[in-house]
């Protein structure tokens, strides 16, 4: 059997989604599930119903990028003031005093990155279930891109617990949180949870299918 | 066991014998299939130890002084989180006490249940896993994102009040230099390969 250009589901294997082992594809009946031989996962071929929880997931995080951007994130009292924050006005509050790689920091982090890894999902979810032949492997680079970068959207909810904790000064300074700080922490674990749910191998099997 | 599928295109390769520092990538969407690390277990150990002290000092001692006038106020890396909490904001003070200390705290102790009997050549019971854990949990786990916030905050209160840094804030910068270099030694295939004999 020439092995050259196969995939392991064209072969009957299994890699493990966990250790990278691969197995022969064992026959099972209903609902019997296959466990790696050398660390335990749970065997598939793909990732089950990686589409469907995707587009559930991506679709969840946009409903909640709008409160996380428009509701105020933190809430400053200082001597009687009250002053309440959003995310772009944070931004700009450190635009204005000459912070600007920090204002770039948040922008990019809180705003451009989870809208970025949305619209990226959206459209790998479409090209997928279109079963577009499109440049696979720069799609594929694209699907590592939102693994890796996203993880530092969280910074913004950090620096807002940092805050939280820090200004407690009684009268003088106080900052509390405000309501935007949960949607915006639920969006970026959701947008996390949808990149991991989405199976790249998605992205070639469609070619496979066009080349058979 | 000279072949290996790619784990995000699914071809399969071959593996031929491999120089010590070698990488591996997937000829069809460049992914990196594997690394060849020289010692890779003994470093890794010896990061985590460093880790695991500095890891302990970070959470014992003052992490930030915050003083404006008269009023003078400290915090350590938990109080934060419980600040949180009786604010009333539960998920998210749980969401940071996950992210920055018990699942970094979880990833550290677990790794060295697995390696450390591995470099004496024996398998833990259950070590597969265990490591299979410890790899899902890799994106949970967010100090260094923690510290890029602590820097942000520094800016930012740094017009309204004098700082002092603390023990734990030296420590915690460290942490995220020696776990950093840790993860860049470790490599887990090698790890797997080295447990391979072991069917649970």
């Amino acid at each position: 059997m020439n092995e050259a250009g196969m995939t392991a589901k064209q072969l009957g294997l299994i890699s493990c989604h966990a250790c990278h082992f691969l197995s022969r594809r064992p026959r099972l009946v209903g609902n019997q599930l296959a466990y790696c031989s050398r660390c335990g996962a749970v065997l598939h071929q793909r990732t089950p119903n990686s589409l469907g929880r995707t587009w559930a997931l991506v679709i969840t995080a946009l409903l909640l990028y709008l409160p996380a951007n428009l509701l105020p994130m933190t809430i400053t009292s200082s001597l009687g003031d009250q002053q309440t924050d959003t995310i772009m006005s944070g931004v700009l509050y450190f635009m204005h005093n000459g912070s600007w790689a920090i204002a770039l920091v948040i922008f990019v982090a809180s705003i451009f990155v989870p809208l970025m890894k949305m619209l990226i999902l959206t459209f790998l979810l479409l090209s997928v279930q279109f079963r577009s032949n499109w440049r696979p492997r720069d799609r594929t680079q694209l699907y590592r891109l939102t693994e890796v970068v996203g993880r530092w959207s969280m910074v913004d909810i950090y620096v807002v617990t940092i805050l939280v904790a820090l200004v407690k000064l009684g009268s003088v300074a106080n900052i509390d949180a405000g309501p935007a700080s949960g949607y915006f922490a639920a969006l970026i674990v959701i947008t996390m949870l949808a990149a991991e749910s989405f199976d790249p191998r998605l992205i070639w099997d469609a070619l496979e299918e066009t080349h058979d | 066991m000279p072949h290996i599928a790619c784990h995000q295109c699914d071809l399969v390769h071959h593996i031929p014998p491999l120089p010590e520092r070698a990488t591996v990538r997937c000829i069809r969407c460049g992914a990196v299939l594997l690394r060849t690390k020289p010692n890779s277990i003994d470093r890794t150990l010896a990061l985590l130890l460093a880790g695991l002290i500095l890891f302990s000092v970070a959470c014992s001692f003052p992490f930030l002084g915050l003083r404006s006038g008269a009023a003078m106020q400290e915090t350590a890396l938990v109080s934060g989180v419980q600040t949180l909490y009786n604010q009333g904001m539960t998920g998210l003070s749980m969401l940071v006490l996950m992210t920055c200390i018990l699942i970094p705290l979880a990833q550290m102790l677990g790794l060295f249940y697995v390696l450390a009997p591995l470099k004496f050549n024996r398998t833990a019971p259950f070590a597969g896993r265990v490591f299979r854990w410890y790899r899902s949990l890799q994106p949970w786990g967010m100090m260094e994102v923690f510290m890029l916030a602590i820097l942000i905050a520094l800016v930012k209160l740094g017009e309204m009040a004098t700082i002092i840094p603390g023990i734990a804030l030296i420590a915690f910068s460290l942490l995220i230099f020696v776990l950093a270099a840790m993860l860049s030694v470790l490599e887990p295939h090698q790890v797997w390969e080295k447990l391979g004999g072991n069917h649970e």
